[in-house]
């Protein structure tokens, strides 16, 4: 059947089989590579995609399900290709060592974001909850939390940065 | 790689439609909601549905909201909107108890409250949580709506009082006052199902017990009930004593199976540490101490 779903903000027609995941539409219809493919059941979250906003497993979607919707992947993050142009997640995952082997990063990255636009200072208590139904097999998960913190803290800053440059910006 | 047999897809408009679309199709069609039950299911072939009628836009079954003397749950209401709840967080602490054990938050952002119901898995939670507290279920069928209650909702392991041209559209749970709820879960590791688990409910009237709801998950319980410990605690004062001797009743009439997750014995000793932990902090809850 004919499906239209808006990845990443632009929308992608296919006529696809109704038992086609939204995992393998991604990667195999519109060749998005960067979310995985992982254990096929709903455990692992290397497939994690947002859904109008709310991070999946997207191997547990039905690519018919996500029909008229909003998905979100790894390819989106990004604003360009300078290390710049990186969203806060993917600088923090850089900087704090966040991933050694990758496959689970992109899956982690996606929740940490989903995350964070919810909640613009988590604890480490929090971040571990997010990120439960994901399995990283390097980093203990340790260097995942410090990566979103980071990310949290950079925000915080430019956020803060932005208020200062504009309250100066009205006083003078 | 795990792939479904092949369906036909229909993406119901309302309720109404459903019904229509699950009765034109016949039973080897089934309604999904989360999916993440059916779906997996359907990967490792033990489910074929012909036809799958999707419920997912019915925003008309989604949300908690109190109703006279009940809350009422929609059966698409998402586990993440039921722990996300202020009604429940201020009502029935046994449900945020139970949903912040329930898989992982990504499941619990797709997966629904009817969804896990009809799934009537042995080991499910709410199914036990319902249960503890005497919930209601509303079943909308091309003849009008019928309420079942959860104690004969589940007619045996992955079997509901629900025909296959009939949807569930709503939990009704009635709001007590004086009432305390708790719900504990052993598991091998984070968000697996469980080894055991058991909700609490309490109503108290003084020192007393008024009435007691104990649901019991993955141990072999008729109903997800402990009703001989139930009835145990029925006019008793609300003490350790009272607490100890439910949790032994209700391990004595479990009927667990050995299984990976473990034996015989070592389920028994869980119900046992688990019905009396719950009803110690649901008897605290009633009383404002917690």
């Amino acid at each position: 059947m004919e499906i239209t779903v808006v990845v990443n903000g632009r929308p992608h027609t296919r006529d696809v089989e109704p038992r086609l995941l939204l995992t393998h539409f991604l990667r195999d219809e519109l060749s998005l590579t960067g979310t995985h493919w992982g254990c096929d059941t709903t455990t692992c979250g290397a497939c994690t995609v947002r859904l109008d906003g709310v991070p999946v497993k997207s191997c547990t979607v039905l690519a018919v399900m996500a029909d008229g919707a909003r998905v979100d992947t790894v390819e989106g993050l990004a604003t360009g290709w300078g290390e710049g142009d990186l969203d806060p997640v993917q600088q923090g995952f850089m900087t704090c060592h966040g991933l050694q082997c990758g496959f689970c990063t992109p899956g982690m990255l996606m929740t940490s974001r989903a995350l964070l636009d919810q909640d613009p200072d988590p604890s480490p208590e929090t971040i571990r909850e997010a990120i439960s139904g994901q399995i990283c097999r390097c980093t203990g998960y340790e260097n995942i939390v410090r990566s979103v913190r980071w990310a949290a803290e950079a925000e915080q800053a430019a956020r803060a940065t932005a208020a200062s440059t504009e309250a100066s910006g009205v006083s003078s | 790689m795990q792939v479904p047999a092949s369906f036909a897809y229909e993406r119901a408009s309302s309720v109404r439609d459903a019904l229509d679309l699950l009765r034109r199709h016949g039973p080897d069609a089934r309604p999904i909601a989360g999916g993440h039950s059916l779906l997996p299911m359907m990967k490792l072939r033990l489910a074929e549905p012909t036809v799958l009628v999707d419920l997912g836009g019915l925003a008309e079954l989604a949300g908690v909201a109190i109703e006279g003397t009940n809350i009422r749950f929609g059966a698409m209401t998402r586990h993440a909107d039921v722990l996300a709840s202020p009604v429940v967080a201020e009502h029935l602490p046994i449900l945020v108890d139970a949903e912040r054990v329930i898989a992982d938050p990504l499941v619990r952002n797709r997966g629904t409250v009817g969804g896990s119901l009809c799934q009537a898995d042995p080991s499910e939670d709410l199914s036990a949580a319902f249960s503890a507290l005497r919930a209601s279920v509303v079943i909308s069928g091309t003849n009008g709506d019928r309420v079942v209650a959860v104690r004969d909702f589940h007619r045996g392991p992955y079997e509901t009082a629900v025909a296959h041209d009939e949807l569930v559209t709503d939990v009704l749970v009635p709001i007590r006052p004086r009432t305390g709820s708790a719900y504990a879960k052993v598991e091998r590791r984070a968000g697996d199902w469980a080894v055991a688990a058991a909700g609490a409910v309490l109503t108290l009237d003084g020192d007393r017990i008024a009435d007691a709801g104990i649901g019991l998950a993955a141990v072999g319980a008729t109903h997800f009930v402990a009703v001989e410990a139930e009835e145990s605690l029925r006019g008793a004062p609300a003490t350790p004593a009272s607490f100890t001797t439910a949790g032994a009743l209700a391990a004595e009439h479990v009927r667990p199976v050995a299984d990976q997750r473990g034996p015989v014995d070592y389920k028994r000793h869980l119900v046992e540490v688990l019905v009396t932990r719950t009803l110690t902090r649901a008897a605290a809850r009633a009383r404002g101490e917690a």
